[in-house]
């Protein structure tokens, strides 16, 4: 079953068509990622999907319900759920706050303190630091904090973007075990990364996206095995 | 009366003023926190706040019949009662709605273009206190000089209040003093704890820290903002009621002056903070006191500006603005 299905999807800022008609699926259960180079669109993919960009043509289809323009708040509540690019951290507010905002459509408090909780076992550290504004920490421990802060809205859809950048490669590897876990326990997770090898490893499915294009998809181990995704994107 | 008296009194002075601006700055540092917007036309919005708070006292007096000259305890009591009730939604009200009306359809736009609007605004709102002024109500003069400085009726006595409890000072801390006081306080520490506690709080500060993770965690950021434009104003309007009873003299430029004073506490304060705000306005009605009395009262616009530029050149991030540093 199709969780998202987004369709000949156009979007931009201003004068400049940034999404020149994109499709993609994620399915029930699965992790796709979408690589591609800077400035591909892979962002403008996610902030459309999460309802902060808005799309000019296509549509968005999540669990059967069309959501394209629809505004972000709600977007959330029907359980997509994002975690940023640059992690966009609330810098003053503690690390336990910074997560009761991630639950903030979460209706129940006692769902919203059982999530604190889990969010705590994923990544003992926060625990730690619970109390220490957000913008103190350091950048492994931001990304922690907005992979976690995402999943307090008790997502169906986690939407991740660049979990990787910038950071220590032991922290990517722990970053990268908790999304495996999260998906393992149903929850579907589209990725986007310019970390392609790593991306490619964890994914099902991956999607290759080239100035506003979607130019490849395929399972994922066949697209890291695929010699112009190698030239492109792997490296030697 | 000693040297140390007059110091005393002055600092009595100081902080009751202070306290006045410290309710008008919160709502030039909650908004400018959340939208990055001076909202010039906060001052003027207080302004209408007296105005309402005047033509209230008037009606109350001609329905109870009472000369404003002779004011009966229970014109104190029903005047204070309905302007409390009336003033800060009416002024909480004005300000969404002008949000709703002006600012909010130039959310995107470049950042002259809202605080051009503000100024804008700040010059309607003046002129409808003009023409308010020119109401023939018996409290407005009977409009015969619609800009000429208002009488408000004295509701609240200027009895010492130490001398009441045996003290035999020349100091004076009178009821007016306590009203400010009693109206201030509270509504301070019920803001604190409503900012830091409270989920619309929490909600406001997040979208103040970056509104597309606020958007992306389902904070509705328009209700959001439209909030603090309700709390702000109700603010003002709190401030309208004490500033007319303790100083009893109101004006369609009032809100251009008061303003003026709250803005620069704000920003003395840091602006966007919140207890840099309440700091700032106590920190500029004492320094207005002070120079009233040690200086002379033609150099305190002087000086509390001098202030304002020497805080906009060395500390820009105000007293308490660079608080927290920020990681990239």
């Amino acid at each position: 079953m199709d969780v998202l299905c987004v369709e000949n999807l156009h979007a931009g800022y201003g004068p400049i068509e940034v999404l020149k008609g994109i499709s993609l699926v994620v399915r029930q259960g699965e992790i796709v990622t979408i690589i591609g180079a800077n400035g591909a669109g892979k962002t403008t993919t996610l902030m459309c999907i999460s309802g902060i960009v808005r799309a000019r043509e296509g549509s968005i289809v999540f669990q059967g319900r069309q959501i394209e323009n629809l505004p972000a708040h709600q977007v959330v509540r029907l359980g997509i759920c994002q975690s940023p690019e640059g992690r966009k951290i609330f810098p003053r507010l503690t690390v336990q706050e910074n997560l009761e905002m991630g639950g903030y459509a979460v209706a129940s408090p006692a769902a919203v303190k059982s999530g604190i909780e889990r969010a705590f076992e994923l990544f003992p550290i926060l625990k730690d630091r619970r109390n220490q504004a957000g913008g103190t920490l350091s950048g492994g421990e931001q990304q922690m904090l907005a992979v976690a802060r995402a999943m307090m809205g008790q997502p169906k859809l986690l939407l991740l973007d660049e979990p990787s950048l910038g950071l220590a490669p032991l922290i990517v590897v722990k970053i990268f075990e908790a999304i495996r876990k999260l998906n393992a326990e149903g929850i579907a997770v589209l990725l986007v990364e310019q970390n392609a090898r790593m991306a490619l490893k964890l994914a099902h499915r991956g999607y290759v996206m080239e100035t506003g294009s979607i130019v490849m998809s395929d399972k994922a181990e066949v697209l890291l095995n695929d010699q112009r995704v190698k030239d492109a994107y792997l490296g030697k | 009366m000693s040297a140390t008296e007059q110091f005393i009194q002055q600092l009595i002075f100081g902080l009751s003023n202070g306290m006045i601006i410290a309710l008008i700055a919160l709502g030039y540092s909650m908004v400018y926190g959340i939208v990055d917007l001076i909202n010039f036309a906060h001052g003027d919005l207080f302004m209408l706040g007296t105005f309402l708070a005047l033509t209230l006292v008037g009606l109350v007096l001609g329905l109870l019949g009472v000369n404003p000259q002779h004011i009966t305890p229970l014109a104190t009591f029903l005047g204070i009662l309905v302007m409390l009730v009336v003033c800060p939604p009416f002024c909480a009200g004005l300000n969404w709605s002008i949000d709703r009306l002006a600012y909010r359809r130039l959310r995107n736009a470049p950042k002259l273009a809202p605080l051009v609007a503000a100024i804008g605004v700040s010059f309607i709102l003046m002129n409808l206190g003009q023409f308010w002024g020119g109401l023939p109500m018996d409290v407005f003069g009977q409009g015969k000089a619609a800009a000429a400085p208002k009488n408000f009726p004295d509701l609240v006595p200027a009895t010492n209040l130490l001398t009441k409890i045996g003290l035999t000072s020349n100091i004076r801390f009178t009821w007016k003093d306590l009203m400010v006081w009693s109206v201030t306080l509270p509504l301070l520490v019920l803001l604190t704890v409503v900012v830091k506690f409270t989920r619309l709080g929490k909600a406001m500060r997040a979208t103040a820290q970056n509104p597309v993770a606020a958007r992306l965690m389902g904070i509705d950021t328009e209700r959001v903002i439209g909030s603090t434009f309700l709390i702000g104003g109700g603010l003002a309007g709190f401030a309208s009621v004490i500033y007319s009873l303790y100083n009893n003299t109101i004006y369609f430029q009032l809100g251009y002056r008061s303003g003026m004073d709250a803005f620069t506490a704000a920003v003395l304060g840091g602006i966007g903070n919140l207890p840099g705000a309440a700091l700032g306005g106590i920190v500029i009605g004492l320094v207005r006191a002070m120079s009233d009395q040690y200086v002379a009262t033609i150099w305190t616009n002087t000086i509390v500006f001098g202030i304002l530029v020497l805080i906009l050149v060395f500390r820009p991030s105000g007293l308490l603005g660079a608080r927290a540093r920020e990681k990239v």
